[in-house]
């Protein structure tokens, strides 16, 4: 397979508190994350793990505080010229969480999907981009296209709404759609209908998809490779089923023991806690998790564990997993 | 007699045509129990708690049924007297802590502005309870000068659980309380409820859209469709043998991160627009077993062993044995949908068919948990 998109060091750090605090949020630090072509990937975290900072740099929302993103083998810090920066932001475009308040309101359906035609695709006359925004309509499920093109938002249902986001997102002929929790607003009942979506554009856009979430089990029903985040850190990643058949991470663990699922007894050892996020504000060395740990030793309090290979592909952050 | 009973509820959004958003519900909950209440979007499950806590603003009006709490009709009172049972005696615990607190307030001056306004407590009574009800919650109540979006969206719900249990209710009525915390932060709001609920005693009404997050813990279930009760029982007989078709598409609309991996398909379709509810049954346009009669016949609820469901497959006509009573015969009648996948999770049948009656006091859902803790 062909990598198209990787990460190296990847560090986000935002200032908090007054302006003379100096103190510094760690939302990202030293990420390393590679996405190949016609692959789909899951990064998946709690609140405030750090993967929508993730999401936002690579849509270049942010600027990184440190550490590289390469597209196509080149560096995302060279492409300065407009025509340049244009292109990548059509090659990877991103789908919002809340397809309540993604959508202007003001304007019919249409709207967003020839902004992005014009904008994207100079090429195509006002016949060939009313087809193309036909075709992208249908090509989400949204039938018949024509008809949806003049409808306003507030005509739609939420997973209507957000597969208007995937069209506009397939508007630009993309290689890679960032999704950031494209579903977790949305009815159970119709969740599964945006994953299935996805893997078929996968299947016949040939896209790559980042697929963000908190939900591991959808993850898995999606994604060929999981990448599993925790303060800002990657703290486990390989092959989908390899991570969840065998999480090497004690937090990998605890997220797995969390979903439920009717299916299975309600397990009464499963630890839990409060489900905090950790507060990575300039943080000292050491495994962010350790607090909430059940596995936790000396030596996680003063080094900070890193990535280590624990089976093929398969790699854990933590100084006690084997 | 329960310590909740609706009977005959029936909510319309007034309109050139009106909306019936809650039609004919009717449900009991008992002293300490835990009601689920599931359904998509626009079931009108919302609707109903609010009918229920009456806190509908118009154009949405009770227009017929009863809401018995401890014998008295919460629907004809006045608000003068709803306000002496409002927070005392039950309490609602909104969807979105984000909005339901007020920003520019802190924690304490909310608590304390419950307090005051149903009761007279001196400054030191509130301080007191405010820092026992959030103690009990799991914040430090170092909190009670922070302002809400100082709190992560976990601690702001609990916050608003604690808003609720001021004054230890009876009944807490919970709309989507974890809608929109993660899945580890859910699990344990989950378990905490739980928790609190064994060592108060007050029954919960918990409405989600979520069904697997109430499977561990409620012990009744309602689920709702397009603004009535398509399928009601106890819960793990509702998990593990679903009657309705409705049912079974929810519990087979999210994926598992066990077992193997298969391609699911949901529920498609949406559902219907309630001022023109389809002729029939309502879930007739949708349904992967519907037949030629389900377009014209509306289905009352057919008692299917110690459940019910609004299913035509489950008319006794249909499946003799329906009416001979428990359980098995529940499944039993269950059994002519082709809609296989639901029952062939691995149902441990082992609690189900042992459940008691509906009316019971501890459904089978609860059984093995307590035997584990």
């Amino acid at each position: 397979m062909t990598e198209l998109l990787r990460t190296r060091g990847l560090t986000r750090h935002f200032k908090v508190g007054g302006t003379f605090s100096g103190k510094r949020l760690h939302a990202v630090d030293d990420v390393d994350l590679t996405i190949e072509e016609r692959e789909i990937v899951a990064l998946v975290g709690e609140s405030g793990s750090g993967k929508s900072t993730i999401a936002r740099l690579l849509a270049r929302v942010y600027e990184p505080t440190a550490g590289e993103i390469f597209y196509r083998g080149r560096s995302l810090a060279e492409l300065r010229r407009r025509r340049d920066l244009l292109a990548y932001r059509g090659d990877v475009p991103m789908v919002f969480q809340d397809p309540f308040s993604s959508l202007n309101p003001a304007y019919r359906v249409k709207h967003g999907i020839m902004r992005g035609l014009i904008l994207h695709r100079p090429d195509l006359d006002s016949a060939a981009r009313q087809a193309e925004a036909v075709r992208v309509l249908e090509a989400v499920g949204l039938h018949p296209g024509g008809e949806i093109l003049e409808r306003y938002p507030y005509e739609l249902s939420g997973g209507q709404r957000q597969r208007v986001g995937f069209a506009q997102a397939l508007a630009y002929r993309p290689k890679l759609i960032i999704a950031d929790e494209p579903v977790s607003m949305l009815d159970v009942s119709i969740r599964i209908g945006l994953l299935n979506l996805m893997a078929s554009l996968r299947e016949d856009a040939g896209v790559s998809i980042l697929y963000i979430t908190h939900d591991i089990a959808s993850a898995r029903y999606l994604s060929d490779r999981v990448a599993v985040m925790y303060g800002g850190h990657i703290v486990e990643a390989g092959p989908t089923e390899d991570v969840l058949g065998d999480p090497k991470h004690p937090y990998t663990q605890l997220l797995l023991s969390a979903v439920p699922d009717p299916r299975a007894p309600l397990d009464p050892d499963a630890v839990i806690g409060s489900g905090e996020p950790p507060r990575v504000v300039d943080p000292a060395p050491g495994c962010r998790f350790r607090a909430r740990c059940p596995l936790a030793i000396d030596r996680c309090a003063v080094e900070t564990p890193l990535l280590r290979e624990l089976g093929p592909r398969h790699r854990a952050a933590c100084h006690v997993a084997d | 007699m329960p310590l909740l009973d609706v009977q005959h509820l029936r909510v319309e959004y007034a309109a050139e045509r009106p909306a019936v958003a809650v039609d004919d519900v009717s449900f009991t909950v008992g002293e300490g129990e835990f009601v689920g209440v599931v359904g998509e979007s626009g079931c009108g499950k919302s609707t109903l708690l609010f009918a229920v806590a009456r806190l509908l603003s118009p154009p949405a009006e009770i227009t017929h049924g009863t809401v018995d709490f401890r014998g008295r009709n919460l629907a004809t009172m006045t608000d003068k007297q709803l306000n002496v049972l409002r927070w005392r005696d039950f309490s609602v615990v909104m969807q979105s802590a984000m909005n339901a607190l007020n920003p520019v307030a802190t924690v304490g001056a909310q608590l304390a502005d419950a307090m005051t306004a149903h009761g007279k407590y001196s400054r030191s009574e509130i301080a007191e309870r405010s820092v026992e009800v959030l103690r009990l919650v799991g914040i430090d109540p170092i909190h009670l000068r922070s302002h809400p979006h100082q709190l992560s969206g976990g601690m702001r719900q609990r916050a608003m659980i604690a808003m609720a249990l001021l004054f230890t209710p009876d009944l807490v009525i919970m709309d989507e309380p974890t809608s929109a915390l993660d899945v580890v932060a859910q699990r344990a709001l989950m378990v905490q409820i739980r928790e609190l609920q064994a060592r108060l005693g007050f029954a919960v009404v918990f409405v989600t859209h979520d069904m697997s997050l109430v499977s561990h813990f409620s012990d009744q279930l309602l689920v709702m469709y397009a603004g009535q009760v398509v399928e009601a029982g106890p819960t793990r007989t509702v998990f593990d043998q679903p009657a309705h078709p409705y049912s079974r598409g929810l519990l087979d609309a999210f994926p598992s991160v066990r077992g193997p991996r298969v391609p699911l398909t949901g529920i498609p379709g949406s559902p219907p627009d309630l001022s023109r509810p389809p002729e029939g049954c309502r879930f007739q346009p949708r349904c992967p077993v519907a037949m030629a009669e389900c377009a014209t016949t509306r289905p009352p609820l057919y008692p299917v062993g110690p459940a019910r469901s609004r299913c035509l497959l489950n008319a006794p006509a249909s499946a003799g044995p329906a009416s001979a009573g428990p359980a098995p015969a529940g499944s039993a009648s269950a059994g002519p949908a082709p809609a296989g996948p639901a029952p062939a999770g691995p149902a441990p049948a082992g609690p189900a068919p042992a459940g008691p009656a509906p009316a019971g006091p501890a459904p089978a859902g609860r059984v093995p948990e307590e035997e584990k803790s």
